[in-house]
């Protein structure tokens, strides 16, 4: 008995916080990934602004409801368009997006095999 | 002369380039969430300013050919500018039921407001801490949305309404 007593009191001063602040972790995640849409450059995270403040209380609402990140962005996309959300969802109109910096990382790599391979070619001849 | 690929590689990039820079400078960056035109208006739970027990919810707009939904406050002066407006589409219009919703305001200041200025309204919500502007996409007000019966988003109007405005809202019902 003492002992289930001692391991809840463990659990309530050290796991309890501990928890609370991962919340607090993923909840400053999600602010900083929300664009501030009346601030010129700024996260609904660095913002102190009256659209920042109210976009938190409903993340924090849903975010408390069990609704998981995706599901929180999504309902804002619905509300105010992707430009809300600072990484922009994989689809087809933002293809080029996504794709375009492993491209140009293949075409980079290609390019420099092609100058070794030239200045190979001209030491050998 | 000789084309080597890398010198292909380096143009057609370059090329591209100054094609995305240029695009972007064409592009108009003004957000605006119109956007929204078109699609269905999610479920809502507004309660009226002066009596807790009455509320109104998105099943009652489908009893309205159209509904405006206007989000304002005592504080906010362009609200003041436009209030003309939705109380002449108040009194000339039968066809349209307006909605106030009340934004981060005073409940005295609001009935101020509307004693000094008529009350265009059928229904007047409140929205103390601006959770309920998020579900319909608001940034700033005043903002108005033009719903239809089936919930359809006909227009949206951000900042006040003036007369082109008035004249499309008339025009968006006939």
């Amino acid at each position: 008995m003492k002992k289930n007593f001692s391991f809840l009191i463990i659990y309530f001063l050290f796991l309890g916080p501990l928890s609370s602040s991962d919340n607090k972790t993923e909840l400053s995640e999600i602010y900083k990934n929300l664009r501030c849409l009346v601030c010129q450059g700024q996260s609904i995270a660095d913002s102190n602004s009256d659209f920042a403040a109210t976009v938190k209380l409903v993340v924090q609402d849903q975010f408390n409801e069990g609704k998981t990140k995706d599901e929180i962005y999504n309902f804002l996309i619905s509300k105010y368009g992707e430009w809300i959300v600072y990484q922009p969802t994989f689809s087809k109109s933002n293809l080029l997006l996504w794709t375009l910096p492993y491209f140009i990382f293949i075409m980079g790599g290609v390019f420099i095999f092609l100058i070794i391979r030239k200045s190979k070619n001209n030491k050998a001849n | 002369m000789k084309i080597s690929i890398p010198k292909i590689i380096i143009f057609s990039f370059t090329i591209f380039l100054l094609s995305v820079f240029w695009l972007g400078l064409k592009i108009n960056h003004n957000y605006d969430t119109k956007s929204l035109v078109g699609s269905k208006i999610s479920k809502f739970y507004v309660t009226e300013i002066n009596n807790e027990n009455q509320y109104i919810s998105e099943e009652d707009l489908k009893k309205n050919k159209y509904t405006l939904i206007n989000f304002f406050a005592s504080w906010c002066s362009p609200c003041r500018v436009e209030h003309r407006y939705l109380m002449s589409l108040s009194n000339q219009n039968k066809e349209i039921k307006i909605i106030g919703i009340n934004f981060k305001d005073k409940k005295i200041n609001a009935n101020n407001f509307l004693k000094d200025l008529g009350n265009p309204y059928d229904f007047v919500g409140e929205d103390t801490d601006g959770k309920i502007s998020i579900s319909f996409g608001i940034y700033g007000i005043p903002e108005s949305i033009l719903v239809n019966n089936e919930l359809i988003v006909i227009k949206k109007i951000i900042g006040p309404i003036n007369q082109v405005q008035f004249n499309d809202i008339l025009k968006s019902i006939q």
